[in-house]
């Protein structure tokens, strides 16, 4: 990356943290959801760990903290897809690429919003975690693997976003952003592991590209033998995938004039 | 003003609130299809639960289905809460405010359409649940009593959305209620029984929360036979909720009226 074109990418991303972190309306949401999500599920479905077959070895606390922590990252790329929109629709867009040699160092700008958003809410989200009791089993390059995990998903998620919102510009493509994310992420194991699924919901959760990742997550935390190469491979696939698709948005933008 | 007047002005108002409520797809849609697909995913997700000792439901689908009829509530504060906003923000209120429309006429007609929605919302749920496999102890004495309730439920969930948009008047803040009153849902006995709750201070949140004695009332309808005191609960959660913010929504609405 040019220098020009890394001052444009650190340009968009002090503007998108700026407006973040100064707009209450955009921090709350993004904080409270996780940490309400987390309250809610860890709290009130700990006495699902005592179902039989539940072999989770740390408390239920710590199983609901990986899938929240999952959930947070994908659902904080979506809502800086959402910036993305926004900023198109009201026009700023265009005066970037006006601004910009090389565009994709736009993108790049709103992926380092993206992961300055996440991190933010991964701090706050693991200290009420640690307050709340989780247990850790594995060790640093465990937790290093898992919050790399959730890095990449944060990213993949903003691509799918960002692919929408610089096809249609607007924010009014906010729901196709976000319900598809939704719906892929609440059909991996969520309130229990993969082998206590029955029905559609397992045959559906076996073939979700979250589903090891959740999975990898949980024997990251928990230091359990974990497969590493699935879940990664599963992340960066979507990561290449979802790329292009932001990419070709990119070039739809740019060809619409911004 | 005599009661024949004010019933015909509420005739009137709830009229059109049927009318456009039905002429909102956007509204309609997600409010039947969303509650389903959660019920889908936790019945599925969480069928494992019905194995934890002392599971009081015969399976977690049967269990889970009340959960949809309290999302039907949740829907009612943003829908009734959105159409009136837009009442508020076009002037259309002002413009009723100069006539000698009664208070309690405009608050009241404004559920309608939500009210017809709730139980066309009910019949579905139901008729969805049983195909799935869900069991209906009561019959469908129950069933009717079931739908009653929803709209009890739809009734006072609505005054919310009423009492908000006349106090907000504009549409982005009632919308915001909609992850509040979740938190509620979430915070109560919506995934498991209270005695199975394990960490008491959600236990001791989930007792005190209206929310929880609503779903164990629509629950005593589908398992275990009739329950006079769980269904006597579930209304009076209701009819307290609604006894609130009745007189709230009409004390918002002239605080409205003499602001403009």
């Amino acid at each position: 990356m040019s220098a020009r074109s890394r001052s444009v990418a650190l340009g968009v991303a002090w503007r998108g943290l700026h407006t973040f972190f100064h707009n209450p309306t955009l921090v709350v949401p993004s904080v409270m959801f996780p940490l309400f999500f987390f309250t809610a599920f860890a709290g009130g479905l700990a006495n699902v760990s005592n179902v039989p077959g539940f072999d989770f070895p740390e408390n239920y606390t710590t199983f609901q903290f990986v899938f929240v922590l999952l959930q947070a990252s994908a659902f904080g790329g979506v809502f800086t897809g959402f910036a993305v929109a926004r900023d198109f629709e009201a026009g700023i867009g265009r005066r970037m690429m006006l601004a910009a040699p090389n565009r994709r160092a736009i993108l790049a700008g709103y992926a380092l919003v993206a992961m300055g958003r996440a991190m933010f809410v991964w701090l706050l989200l693991t200290t009420v975690a640690v307050i709340a009791g989780i247990q850790v089993g594995g060790g640093a390059i465990d937790l290093f693997g898992l919050y790399g995990l959730a890095l990449l998903l944060n990213l993949s998620a903003l691509m799918w976003a960002a692919g929408i919102a610089l096809r249609f510009r607007s924010i009014q493509a906010g729901p196709l952003m976000q319900t598809p994310v939704f719906l892929i992420v609440f059909l991996a194991p969520v309130y229990v592991p993969l082998d206590l699924l029955t029905g559609w919901v397992k045959a559906v959760a076996s073939v979700n590209p979250i589903t090891p990742i959740v999975e990898a997550g949980r024997d990251f935390i928990s230091g359990a033998p974990v497969d590493a190469l699935l879940a990664y491979g599963a992340v960066l696939a979507l990561l290449v995938v979802l790329g292009t698709w932001a990419l070709r948005g990119l070039s739809r933008a740019e060809a619409a004039g911004g | 003003m005599s009661w024949g007047e004010t019933l015909t002005q509420i005739r009137a108002i709830a009229w059109r609130s049927l009318v456009r409520t039905a002429r909102q797809p956007a509204q309609v849609v997600p409010a039947i299809t969303f509650p389903l697909f959660l019920f889908a995913i936790n019945a599925a997700g969480l069928d494992a639960a019905a194995g934890l000792p002392d599971f009081p439901a015969p399976d977690y689908l049967t269990f889970i289905l009340a959960v949809p009829f309290i999302q039907a509530g949740i829907f009612a504060v943003s829908g009734v809460g959105a159409d009136l906003a837009r009442d508020i923000e076009s002037g259309f209120l002002d413009r009723l405010a100069l006539t000698p429309l009664s208070r309690t006429a405009l608050v009241s007609g404004q559920i309608a359409g939500t009210m017809a929605l709730g139980i066309v919302q009910g019949i579905i749920f139901v008729a969805v649940g049983l195909a799935a496999g869900a069991t209906l102890d009561t019959g469908v004495t129950g069933a009717l009593v079931l739908i009653a309730l929803v709209v009890a439920i739809v009734f006072a969930f609505g005054l919310i959305g009423v009492t908000a948009a006349f106090k907000f008047g504009n549409g982005e803040a009632v919308q915001g209620l909609f992850p509040v009153l979740f938190v509620f849902l979430f915070l109560s006995t919506m995934a498991l029984p209270r005695d199975l709750l394990t960490n008491d201070w959600f236990r001791v949140i989930a007792t005190y929360n209206p929310v929880s004695y609503l779903l164990d009332g629509i629950r005593s309808l589908f398992y275990g036979g009739w329950d006079a005191e769980a269904l006597a609960l579930a209304f009076g959660c209701a009819a307290a909720i609604a006894a609130v913010f009745l007189p709230l929504a009409i004390r918002t609405l002239n605080t409205r009226v003499v602001r403009t």
